[in-house]
């Protein structure tokens, strides 16, 4: 009877270990796009994009993952030209939230001059996370390395 | 007081570990009454930590006590309210397992447990927020207003 409640709780800590990482390995990292159904009208949504990339933050008040990725992109933004970093919270545009499958908070959406998404990050962002999202644009990625070493 | 300020992060992670540990040893009573008694406890545990928030909880206040002095201060301060949502995700799950076990269904006791575990470990280690993990999707729901 004992055992098989060590063996439980044996198991039950492994699992939890295992849930553990694979839940820290995704935060922050960079994936595909979501596929939108149409073009994201950002004007409308009052979003401005930069001339070349621009990331767009879905914060909450209650998240504090989203300001440690607020304080990471603001510092990237400024360090390069032509990358932008809009933060809106959830609370304020739940109908873009709903369209463009955002989950949880902070997702971070790297959307080009064209105001297309390139990628996507949902949790913590690292800056080296960030480096990486704006390698998907070609053309940013070379201008921020540029202003990076000067 | 802590009310706008926010709280230090470290202080739900610490009480979370302690809830941790408990929460194992009720798994490890396995269905039986002293595992119903624990689990009843950490129960009333939550319910002082939902009604108060995390800092008010017991195990918020050992982290005041003793474990704050000795910590440099925190980087960056944490909004009270995902640890106090965390604290009523906890109060219902274990509530479900104790009345279930009062109502004679004591294999409930350590499932109960070990679901709160989950959440509480992870918290705890690798400071997974469940508050904050689902405040969009309930949001998304129209479960809670902002």
């Amino acid at each position: 009877m004992l055992l098989g409640q060590v063996v439980a709780l044996v198991v039950l800590v492994l699992g939890t270990a295992a849930l553990g990482v694979w839940w820290s390995a995704r935060q922050g990292a960079v994936r595909a796009p979501r596929q939108a159904p149409a073009g994201i009208d950002w004007a409308s949504a009052g979003v401005a994009l930069a001339d070349r990339v621009t990331f767009v933050q879905f914060s909450a008040e209650v998240c504090a993952a989203c300001r440690s990725t607020s304080r990471v992109l603001g510092g990237l933004t400024g360090s390069s030209s032509g990358v932008g970093h809009r933060e809106l919270l959830v609370d304020d545009h739940l109908d873009l939230v709903r369209s463009l499958g955002v989950l949880r908070t902070p997702t971070v959406l790297v959307v080009d001059g064209g105001g297309r998404e390139v990628a996507r990050m949902s949790g913590v962002v690292s800056d080296t996370q960030a480096r990486q999202a704006l390698n998907r644009v070609p053309t940013a990625a070379a201008e921020a390395d540029g202003e990076g070493q000067s | 007081m802590s009310m706008n300020k926010g709280i230090d992060p470290r202080g739900p992670r610490v009480g979370a570990s302690i809830t941790a540990v408990l929460l194992a040893a009720v798994v490890l009573l396995g269905p039986s009454p002293a595992g119903l008694w624990l689990l009843t406890f950490i129960m009333l545990s939550f319910l002082l930590g939902t009604l108060r928030g995390a800092e008010g909880s017991w195990q918020g206040m050992l982290f005041k006590k003793f474990v704050r002095p000795r910590l440099g201060p925190p980087a960056e301060m944490e909004d009270r309210r995902p640890p106090r949502f965390a604290q009523g995700v906890g109060l219902f799950v274990t509530a479900v397992g104790v009345i279930l076990g009062f109502f004679g269904v004591l294999p409930a006791v350590p499932i109960a447990a070990a679901v709160a575990f989950v959440a509480a470990a992870l918290n705890a280690v690798v400071g997974l927020c469940l508050g904050c993990e689902m405040y969009l999707l309930l949001r998304r729901a129209g479960l809670v207003r902002a």
